[in-house]
């Protein structure tokens, strides 16, 4: 038993390995042939794959399953082009702050507003559970919908045009290599967090509180405040990929928010493997790849990105990661 | 505002709360009875408005329609029942939202592909068609369209016969049997798989029923579901999962501040700011009212307002 | 198992890197061929508008000599983040030289401004927003329809001359719906008897008609696009108010009316083009249309056809590939458009008449017959933001 415990343990780590290795090396190799917009597809699946291992914390470990992550999807990436649109009219922020076009000050700007948002939202919805907690995080991700449609200032239902990419440091953030070289650290630092929060006391907490609360409590820990940080943790995470989202598409609109937006993310973790380091990853290039492949075929590719979802839930649970490494430890 | 004028606007509200009371009786009472979460609901509303569209205009009679609309979902009810639905009462949540997702975006498709991309759209029948004076006044312009009087009576109609049902019928017993326990009523040797497939295939027949009516009113495309669907979601979580007394209430409450913000939210905003930014900021505003009325009352009463075997 | 996840991946790439290769050397062997990409609007909401524009401007290249033209058609489903990929593809994979029909405002924001920095050219048969008239006009970006004001004012204008004194205007809660109201206002003189923004995608128009009613207005102005307009024409006939409705083409256009039913008939509503415009080009248009299609063309058909023969006007001029000649015969708009003589300001942006039409029953079907000029040789408000001469 314990033995092939180890095994598997040891199959998912290579497997890991491998994806993030071709995930690099396509990237790399479509560079070289000059084929820009194959870089930016796999820049695109690097960062619904940063959007997937955000939720799959609050979702995958911690049972919480949110459908209203597009709220700090969409959020990250309003800053990102609130930043750049104020960067290129050279006017400032509210409150007189002065606006910038560099990435990691936006980043910041990112993870303070999505945890403070994450906050609020996570005290009032994990006072509830279950089927309640799916239809409050549902309706505040609404809220932020229907509030980004009707405020002018930033664009509204017509969305905000990016005119140039936000700035790393002094890289050039216009060439698609660059670009993909800092969303894949960006993917490669978050999944490296979430190993480690996962092994940590308390991701322990985390995971135990998923599968029963009671047993947390007997043992003198509240699982609300436990809950409450991998919520805020996640939506930060998320919040991040919304903000390259934006930048890579140089353009943010209304639809990042949507609750279809927050469905999709779902399908990322699921398709890969629920709570599972590597399932939103894979299930983010299947995505893609569907998308890309079936959609040059078929303006109906969701019909199939449908069925394939529905066999999967229905009869693979566990998705791409189970059938190729089995089941997952610990449970 | 005159008093015609406002009685104008409650009927409003409550004609939008109808229609949402037939979107969210389905979706409670599957809840509350085999304790499934389906966001495929919303699709079974616009099944029923294709049905209904293409039956009118194939024969030429709206009632025919209607009953297709009203027969044409609980059929589609009753297969996805079958096939699908069936294998998610003793999944989790998650499964259950990813599979009925996942059912959406088969429907939706589908439907595009058959009908295409373009809505269709219905006329009101002429029997159906105009309005009745809501003052006395001579000079009065206010009046009210006799369809949707028409869709208020048919809610309170349904809302009256599902009391019956639930208290009055076995099938009724049995429902309210198996919210309480599920185990149990098996046991009994009630065939409780027959009884979701028909609970499940009621709740479809009201919502395509739902979706019929409005089809004279609105267009019938792909898509039309889903903004109905969060609407009713937001509904049943006010009137406390589960409660088909709760879902009445919750719908004429979400309808009446829906309509009546949008009616009042102007006027009040105008005593605050500036005259330029009123239009604009009301209905921003407006848009959000209800999302804010179900936050208000799930921090009050996280359960909602008739929690149902809590 | 690790192994065959490893094999497909890479045959995965080895299968698209061949793809790739073979693209870039099937466009080296046709060099002297016009690629076009066209990012239209073809599924959900509002696609009867993208097919029309893609119908007649296919309809322009069959009738054109010039065969050495490639056409890649993509649907953007609406969204802007979609349309952004599409054009990206067209631009980076499939080198294409010009790119066009865009129908909605937002969408238009999304893809043009990068892409004529690209090098490309745009061409617009619909989309034409205040932002890409005025400081944002580019030397590369035209409008061969109208700039978004147009239709509005043209009916601003016309309800002075009709005596009109107080309108009750009503748009959607977005952009385009606000500069429909303000380029009402900027002509109309009268006084505005109430002012409303829906929700966007609004099907219910109860509260909205209600209000109108107890409003005392004399006319209703109205620009819900597509299947709001629909919907709002429906529910007003059956509200029993008597205070006529006016308002730009798109909501009462031959696509269209079919669906809004006698409700429409005797609206005037106001347009660059009409079927019954007086001229060979227009004949020639209607009739070919009607024959490939077996229906009435619609405004967005006239503008899709005008896009294709702007640019196959051009390029009987020059070719793409040297820009600055090219973007000059693009310029002089050297054709026979159908709605009649029109030349580009220099912000890119038509100046033309704009005609009032009232909606009529022909045998059974409704149409449009023109009563007046709205406006006319009208430029539009931004041009003077625009640095361009």
């Amino acid at each position: 038993m314990l033995n092939s415990t180890h095994q598997k343990g040891f199959k998912e780590k290579a497997l890991n390995l491998i994806i993030l290795g071709l995930i690099f090396v396509t990237a790399l190799v479509t560079y070289w042939l000059d084929q820009g917009y194959y870089v930016n597809l796999v820049s695109r699946v690097v960062i619904f794959a940063i959007a997937g291992v955000g939720l799959n914390l609050a979702l995958g470990y911690g049972g919480m399953v949110s459908l209203g992550h597009a709220a700090f999807f969409g959020i990250g990436g309003y800053i990102a082009g609130i930043s750049a649109m104020h960067f290129s009219e050279n006017t400032s922020f509210i409150a007189g702050l002065d606006s910038t076009n560099q990435m990691l000050t936006i980043w910041l700007f990112v993870i303070i507003i999505c945890a403070l948002l994450a906050l609020f939202i996570g005290l009032i919805s994990l006072r509830t559970s279950g089927v309640y907690f799916i239809m409050i995080t549902l309706s505040f991700a609404q809220m932020v919908y229907y509030f980004a449609i009707s405020w002018p200032d930033y664009g509204g239902e017509d969305g905000l045009l990016i005119s140039s990419r936000n700035q790393f440091l002094g890289n050039d953030t216009d060439n698609e290599l660059v670009f993909f070289l800092i969303c894949f650290t960006v993917l490669l630092l978050t999944v490296f967090l979430s190993s480690r929060i996962i092994r940590s006391r308390f991701g322990t907490a985390l995971q135990v509180a998923r599968m029963n609360d009671v047993r947390l409590a007997t043992v003198g820990i509240r699982p609300y405040p436990i809950k409450l940080t991998a919520f805020v943790i996640s939506a930060v995470i998320t919040g991040i990929a919304g903000a390259l989202f934006a930048d890579l598409n140089r353009f943010v609109s209304p639809d990042m928010l949507s609750w279809q937006m927050s469905g999709e993310i779902i399908i990322f973790i699921l398709l890969g493997g629920v709570g599972r380091l590597s399932g939103p990853i894979l299930g983010a290039t299947l995505f893609v790849l569907l998308e890309t492949f079936i959609g040059g075929y078929t303006e109906h590719w969701k019909l199939f990105l449908g069925l394939v979802l529905l066999i999967v839930v229905l009869y693979a649970n566990g998705g791409l990661m189970k059938m190729v490494v089995g089941e997952k430890q610990h449970d | 505002m005159t008093a015609a004028l406002f009685l104008e606007q409650l009927l409003n509200g409550l004609q939008l709360g109808m229609t949402l009371f037939l979107m969210s009786a389905g979706l409670t009472l599957v809840f509350g009875v085999m304790g499934l979460i389906n966001l495929a609901h919303g699709s079974l509303y616009m099944i029923g408005a294709f049905c209904c569209a293409t039956i009118t205009t194939m024969t030429g009679s709206f009632l025919l329609g209607l009953l297709a609309g009203f027969v044409g979902a609980a059929i589609a009810g009753l297969i996805i029942e079958v096939v699908v639905i069936r294998k998610l009462y003793d999944r989790d949540h998650l499964d259950q939202v990813l599979a009925t997702f996942a059912l959406i975006l088969i429907i939706s498709e589908g439907t595009s592909w058959i009908f295409g991309s373009s809505p269709l759209y219905l006329s009101i029948p002429s029997w159906l068609s105009g309005s009745i004076p809501l003052s006395f006044e001579e000079d009065s312009n206010s009046s009210y369209p006799i369809y949707r009087l028409v869709i208020i009576a048919i809610g309170l109609i349904i809302a009256y016969s599902l009391y019956l049902l639930i208290t009055k019928t076995r099938l009724g017993m049995r429902i309210r049997a198996g919210e309480s326990d599920r185990e149990m009523i098996a046991a009994l040797g009630v065939n409780i798989r027959v009884i979701y497939s028909l609970i499940f295939a009621l709740g479809a027949a009201l919502a395509g029923l739902a979706g019929s009516l409005v089809s004279t009113l609105y267009s019938v495309e792909v898509g039309m579901g889903e903004p109905v669907l969060i609407l009713a979601l937001v509904v049943i979580v006010i009137g406390g999962i589960g409660s088909v007394k709760g879902a009445l209430v919750a719908s004429i409450l979400v309808g009446l501040v829906d309509t009546l913000g949008r009616v009042f939210l102007p006027n009040i905003l105008a005593l605050f700011i500036d005259n330029s930014q009123v239009a604009t900021l009301s209905a921003s505003l407006a848009s959000v009212l209800v999302y804010i009325l179900m936050a208000v009352i799930l921090a009050i009463r996280p359960q909602g307002l008739f929690p149902a075997n809590a | 198992m690790i192994s065959s996840v490893k094999k497909l991946s890479a045959k995965t790439i080895a299968m698209t890197s061949l793809a790739l290769i073979f693209t870039s050397a099937t466009t080296m062997a046709q060099a002297d061929t016009t690629k076009i990409g066209m990012i239209t609007t073809l599924s959900g909401g509002g696609s009867s508008l993208g097919k029309d524009v893609r119908d007649g401007f296919k309809l322009a290249l069959k009738m054109s000599d010039n065969k050495d033209i490639e056409l890649l058609i993509e649907d953007d489903g609406r969204k802007p983040a979609k349309a952004v990929q599409i054009a990206d593809k067209f631009i980076q994979k499939d080198k294409v030289d010009i790119l066009t029909g865009i129908i909605f405002s937002n969408l238009a924001m999304a893809v043009i401004p990068s892409a004529v920095k690209k090098g490309v050219f745009y061409v617009s048969p619909n989309a034409g927003p205040s932002a890409l008239a005025g400081k944002g006009c580019h030397e590369n970006s035209f409008n061969v329809a109208w700039q978004n004001d147009n239709l509005h004012e043209a009916m601003g204008n016309y309800a002075n001359g009709v005596d009109l004194k107080k309108t009750f205007i009503l748009a959607p809660n977005y952009p385009a719906g606000k500069d429909a109201l303000t380029g009402y206002k900027r002509f109309y003189k009268g006084e505005v008897a109430g002012e409303i923004y829906t929700k966007l995608g609004q099907k219910d128009y109860a509260v909205e008609i209600s209000k109108i009613k107890a409003s005392g207005a004399d006319s209703v102005f109205f620009f819900l696009p597509g299947g709001m307009g629909i919907a709002f024409m429906k529910q007003y006939s059956q509200s029993g108010s008597k205070i006529p409705v006016m308002g730009p083409a798109f909501s009462f256009d031959q696509g269209i009316l079919g669906a809004v039913g006698d409700a429409a008939l005797g609206v005037k509503n106001s347009s660059q083009w009409n079927k019954d415009i007086d001229n060979e080009a227009n004949k020639t248009f209607v009739a070919a249309y009607q024959k490939e299609y077996n229906k009435l063309p619609s405004l967005y058909s006239s503008q899709g056809y005008d896009a294709a023969n702007l640019i196959l006007s051009a390029l009987k001029k020059s070719p793409v590939s040297d820009k600055d000649a090219f973007r000059k015969a693009l310029k002089a708009a050297d054709f026979a458009s159908p709605r009649g003589d029109f030349k580009f300001g220099n912000n890119n942006f038509p100046i033309q008449d704009i005609y009032v039409r009232e909606v009529v029953k022909e045998g059974d079907v409704l149409t449009n017959k023109i009563i007046s000029k709205g406006l006319e040789n009208h430029q539009d408000a931004y041009a003077k933001d625009c640095v361009m001469k």
